[in-house]
């Protein structure tokens, strides 16, 4: 007399030891794409604002209202600035993200941090954008070229 | 070091220390890119208090944070650039190594130029 025995692996698997299951789509995929593709982006914006604003002319001490005025007078300077807002926030929210998911435990930890990551992360976003594209060099009794 | 941890290709040798300095420059840079942007959105509020923190990051010892920030920036920047080759170049994962010299020579080099100029003008020499 031989006893049935399925092979294994043949579908009769507990649905909770199916890892599949759990599947995101390609979310990390893309994700993991993402801080490739941006990472190279950021190292020419970056590297472009630190030589800009650190290295040319007067360097740091060149650095008050009237220079901010200056740059974003031109809208390549908008646009870049605009352009590294984003990716940069992006960039390092998806590599905190990662961290809190390797060193954040217990589920309820991983969603209070996760949570006050993306708060934190719209607030600054949606912020710095209304700032550049609000920004305005002629405050009363301006003495700067573009307000006269 | 423990017995259990030795012998082993990855801990406590150039592929965990990249690790470790990439998320820890990730984490620094992140912070203060959210000072940051708070900062430069004072030129919304007036040029007057804009002016007035621009000010605290003139001071001397303001510049050697400034630099020490950087250089987390530049080794972040090369040590990405190192993941990209090690992830997409066919040869990338047989020469971790010698690229993570290259990307600490690279450090150094840019470090070395950017202080000078970055020094000289914060502390009054240029």
């Amino acid at each position: 007399m031989s006893a049935d025995i399925a092979a294994p692996r043949s579908q009769r698997l507990d649905p909770k030891y199916v890892r599949a299951r759990k599947s995101r789509g390609s979310f990390e995929m893309i994700a993991w794409l993402f801080m490739r593709l941006s990472g190279v982006a950021l190292i020419v914006l970056i590297f472009g604002h630190l030589f800009a604003n650190l290295m040319l002319g007067e360097g740091i001490t060149g650095i008050d209202f009237g220079f901010v005025a200056g740059k974003w007078a031109d809208p390549v300077w908008m646009f870049w600035d605009l352009a590294m807002l984003w990716l940069a926030m992006l960039h390092g929210t998806n590599g905190v993200r990662t961290i809190i998911n390797d060193y954040a435990e217990k589920p309820a930890t991983r969603v209070w941090l996760k949570g006050i990551l993306y708060v934190a992360t719209i607030v600054i976003v949606v912020l710095g954008t209304l700032v550049i594209f609000t920004f305005d060099p002629c405050i009363p009794g301006s003495t700067l070229s573009v307000c006269q | 070091m423990s017995k259990a941890s030795s012998g082993t290709l990855y801990r406590g040798h150039e592929g965990m220390w990249s690790w470790v300095g990439h998320r820890v420059t990730g984490v620094v840079i992140f912070l203060f890119l959210l000072v940051h942007v708070l900062d430069t959105s004072l030129v919304r509020v007036s040029p007057g208090a804009y002016d007035a923190v621009m000010s605290t990051y003139k001071n001397p010892l303001m510049a050697l944070g400034e630099t020490a920030l950087v250089a987390a920036i530049v080794f972040h920047a090369f040590n990405g650039l190192r993941l990209i080759l090690v992830d997409f170049w066919k040869s990338g994962t047989k020469y971790h190594r010698q690229m993570l010299w290259g990307v600490l020579a690279l450090w150094v080099i840019t470090m070395v130029a950017f202080s000078i100029r970055h020094l000289s003008i914060a502390f009054g020499g240029h």
